[in-house]
């Protein structure tokens, strides 16, 4: 008799016990797994009850249709009760004008808004490079086009401003193989320079007088809001790259004249605050230039902000090119590359690369700073305009929304560049690890 | 660039200024030289001529005389008939503690937020995560008009604290309370808090012209540092000849702390609370004005979550690799972290940290926006509107700030340097 028990079919597999699976094992990982963190734990969901439980009915009982302040406590209070509390966003849409222009002239809204679309535009081939590669006329053109929108008068000024490049690029590949690439492109910014002071004035006038191509002109006080400063943001960050490279290339430089003047300046702009910058902009340059000059505070802010960020930016760079291996600048120089070839084909590129979260960073505090042109009188989005729309006795009585609306739109766009340069920095990861 | 080619005896010509690297570098040198030159030259002689239309001159006499406005935030004697020059001090010295108190502060925060940042507690590390974020990518003027504003427009003002025995008797509560145990009141004048009181001073040694009291505080201190310096070191001394290290944590803090609080018990320390009126204010205690308040708390916040970013970056270079090897060796988690963690991850948190505390202290300039009395608005402010001079006033200031930046750079650098890797 044989009695011999043999399982045919397997057992189907117990899950595991409850407190080793699912919510209860997550949870017991992840947010009990000693005392102290239990107690972080509950203090955490402490902390945002209380954050919650504070802003969630305000922000449920907004209002966003309301002629003033007291219109708004009324809708709230009729519709939640008395003593009710909302957010006033009415503020914002009555004021967006204000928020976004300045006091732009309302006639001319649309040009800014295309100014910015064709930002957009000018952009995209920059940023994303798998874009086609013929969208980057507009980025060389979006200059002289958005300074034709923007300030509008002849079209021909911006042209002939333009042209300016033109000369020196001509200059630069006539003299290139005469006297190399430093000296070439020094000739070519003197030829530049000449023409911009001397020339491109009556050029202009000339084809104006020939075509008058004019949009009313609009004066650069009327700025503010967010038009304000993303024309201060943007140039400012186009123009202090390449001086930011410069400066980081004069400071490693084994000319020591050139290395000294450049270490100066950028240790003299690090060490004081931008604030003082921009009242040395707006209170010194006049003892500093001849008596008869004058500029717009505007330009004045934005050549102070552009000096501001290269001095940051160079010290970053130089971070990247002090990573470089040793091995790569011998490697160009056993290839035989002249200074500029080195820099250009070797060492830049990869020197970038590493800097890309510092630079990027840089522009992100460049962005921000952008806020601080109200203390020299202009009428950026923060203060300028929140104190501007609070002088109305119809809103005076609110504070919180235009700062979290204002807030809200500095972080979208900085939050974006950060994200931007991490997707960079994946992108152009080449280690294999 | 290296030629070291065999030079063929050749005569020199003008071009090889320019062709030759041997001279290129000179000629460059030389042209930029004196192009800074004229520009410096050029730059003078337009201030001159600009001084002389405005009929100005440049000199500095104006500091000596009377400032004649008032300062509310004055840590070191002065009134509004103090010269510019001791109005410039005062300024300074706000400047210096509001950058003082918020680097401390923003590093508490910083390093705080950074660890629990990198915790697995996921709750926690999103929520710190947000916090960093969100302070990071908003301007910093948005956070100190943030806490400024309500601070202002919504706090009562003292008297809405008073209690009259009417009141009292009717069973009513005033407008408004104070906070933590009736020991802080924020008011439409500023945050009444506790002032630390003295009963008793050290009698004065005669012909020493310094405050005897604050003197035997920090003899006390130092030597209780010192005492505790001997203690771990004969306690190293021990480990190293046996092995063992004997405890010493009770000797550190009795040295530590036992003789300070002997002393402030013999001096009759006490808290001095704010009391709520009788008349129109507050008595006792100590007011923050609200301007220093909100920019402490306001740089505390944003440099805090910058330092944050660079202490967990810090953390995570730390090779994977030293936390295994250290477990090998049998350390637990926090000796791990106290003895191979933080001394390798220090090295990368410390530059730039320096960093951070630069611009803290370059930043305490945006008082501007809440009227606080730094040195921007002594000295680049009120005084300059007074008289007039922008040139000198910029001048001097910018040459403040910059001395400021180069010394923290330079202390913090020498610090780097003692605790950078030792590579032979």
């Amino acid at each position: 008799m044989n009695q011999n028990f043999v399982r045919t079919a397997m057992l189907p597999p117990e899950l595991p016990p409850v407190s080793q699976r699912g919510v209860v094992k997550w949870m017991r990982e992840n947010l009990f797994s000693s005392v102290l963190n239990g107690v972080l734990t509950v203090l955490a969901v402490l902390v945002i009850y209380l954050i919650v439980s504070s802003v969630a009915p305000w922000l449920w009982h907004s209002v966003w249709n309301a002629g003033s302040e007291a219109e708004c406590r009324a809708i709230v209070e009729a519709k939640f009760g008395p003593g009710a509390t909302g957010a006033c966003w009415a503020v914002i849409h009555e004021r967006w004008n204000q928020f976004m222009f300045g006091l732009y002239p309302n006639d001319l809204y649309w040009r800014p808004t295309l100014a910015a679309v064709l930002l957009l535009v000018a952009l995209a081939p920059v940023l994303f490079l798998s874009l086609p590669r013929q969208l980057l006329w507009v980025t060389i053109l979006f200059p002289a086009i958005a300074f034709y929108l923007l300030w509008g008068g002849t079209v021909w000024a911006p042209v002939a401003a333009m042209l300016g490049f033109v000369v020196m690029g001509f200059a630069y590949r006539l003299l290139l193989p005469l006297v190399g690439v430093t000296v070439a492109g020094s000739l070519g910014f003197v030829a530049a320079c000449l023409w911009w002071l001397f020339l491109s004035g009556y050029v202009s006038d000339a084809l104006a007088s020939v075509l008058p191509l004019a949009l009313r002109p609009v004066d650069s006080d009327t700025f503010g809001g967010f038009l304000l400063a993303i024309v201060i943001g943007v140039t400012a960050i186009s123009f202090s790259l390449p001086l930011g490279i410069l400066l980081a290339l004069g400071r490693q430089s084994n000319m020591p004249i050139v290395k000294t003047l450049c270490v100066g300046f950028i240790e003299f702009i690090r060490g004081v605050p931008l604030i003082t910058l921009l009242f040395s902009a707006t209170l010194l340059l006049g003892y500093f230039l001849p008596p008869e000059t004058n500029f717009s505070t505007i330009l004045k802010v934005i050549i102070l902000v552009t000096f501001f960020a290269a001095a940051y930016l160079a010290e970053v760079i130089r971070g990247g090119l002090a990573a470089l291996p040793r091995g790569q600048y011998e490697a160009a120089d056993a290839l035989g590359l002249d200074y500029w070839r080195a820099q250009r084909l070797i060492i830049m590129p990869q020197a970038l690369k590493i800097s890309i979260p510092g630079i990027v960073s840089t522009f992100i505090g460049l962005f921000k700073d952008t806020t601080l042109v109200t203390f020299v009188g202009l009428f950026d989005p923060l203060r300028g305009v929140t104190t501007f729309v609070r002088a109305d006795p119809d809103w005076k009585a609110i504070y919180w929304e235009p700062y979290i609306f204002v807030g809200a739109i500095f972080f979208v766009i900085c939050f974006g560049m950060s994200r931007y340069s991490m997707y960079l920095e994946r992108k152009l990861k080449t280690d294999n690890h | 660039m290296a030629t070291t080619t065999e030079v063929p005896n050749e005569s020199f010509r003008l071009s090889m200024l320019i062709y030759d690297t041997r001279y290129r570098a000179m000629t460059i040198q030389v042209v930029v030289l004196i192009l800074f030159a004229m520009a410096l030259a050029w730059l003078y002689g337009n201030v001159s001529a600009n001084l002389a239309v405005k009929g100005k001159q440049f000199d500095y006499t104006f500091l000596g005389s009377r400032a004649g406005y008032d300062i509310t935030q004055a840590l070191i004697p002065y009134t509004n008939d103090s010269n510019h020059f001791q109005a410039l001090l005062v300024g300074l010295v706000n400047t210096l503690v509001l950058a003082f108190f918020g680097c401390i502060l923003a590093t508490i925060v910083g390093v705080t937020v950074g660890v629990l940042r990198l915790s697995r507690n996921w709750v926690v590390a999103r929520l710190m995560s947000i916090y960093v974020e969100i302070f990071r990518n908003i301007p910093l003027l948005l956070w100190i008009l943030f806490i400024f504003v309500p601070l202002t427009e919504l706090t009562q003002p003292p008297s809405a604290f008073k209690l009259t025995p009417e009141m009292e008797a009717a069973g009513q509560l005033p407008a408004a309370s104070m906070v933590l145990d009736h020991s802080v009141a924020f008011t439409n004048r500023g945050t009444y808090i506790p002032y630390p009181v003295l009963d008793r001073s050290v009698p004065a040694i005669p012909g020493l012209p310094v405050n005897t009291t604050f003197l035997a505080i920090l003899l006390v201190l130092a030597g209780s540092f010192f005492v505790n310096a001997r203690i771990v070191m004969s306690a190293r001394a021990v480990q190293e000849a046996t092995g063992l290290r004997p405890t010493t944590w009770w000797k550190s803090l009795a040295v530590l702390f036992g003789p300070i609080i002997a002393l402030m018990v013999a001096l009759g320390f006490h808290l001095d609370y704010p009391l709520p009126p009788t008349g129109f204010n507050f008595k006792g205690g100590m007011v923050v004005p609200h301007p220093f308040l909100a920019l402490l708390i306001a740089l505390t916040l944003y440099t805090g979550a910058f330092i944050a970013e660079n202490v967990r970056a810090g953390i995570l270079a730390i090779n994977r690799g030293q936390t295994e090897a250290a477990y090998a060796l049998g350390l637990r988690p926090n000796r791990t972290m106290n003895l191979v963690i933080l001394p390798q991850a220090l090295r990368v948190i410390i530059p730039p940290l320096i960093s951070q505390y630069l611009n803290l202290t370059k930043n305490t300039s945006l008082g501007i926006a809440v009227s606080y009395m730094d040195l921007r608005g002594t000295l680049g402010g009120v005084t300059l509107n007074q008289t007039g001079r922008e040139l000198e006033c910029m001048l001097l200031m910018m040459a403040i700030y910059l001395t400021i930046s180069l010394t923290i750079s330079t202390l913090m650098n020498i610090y780097n340097r003692s605790v950078r890797l030792k590579e032979r």
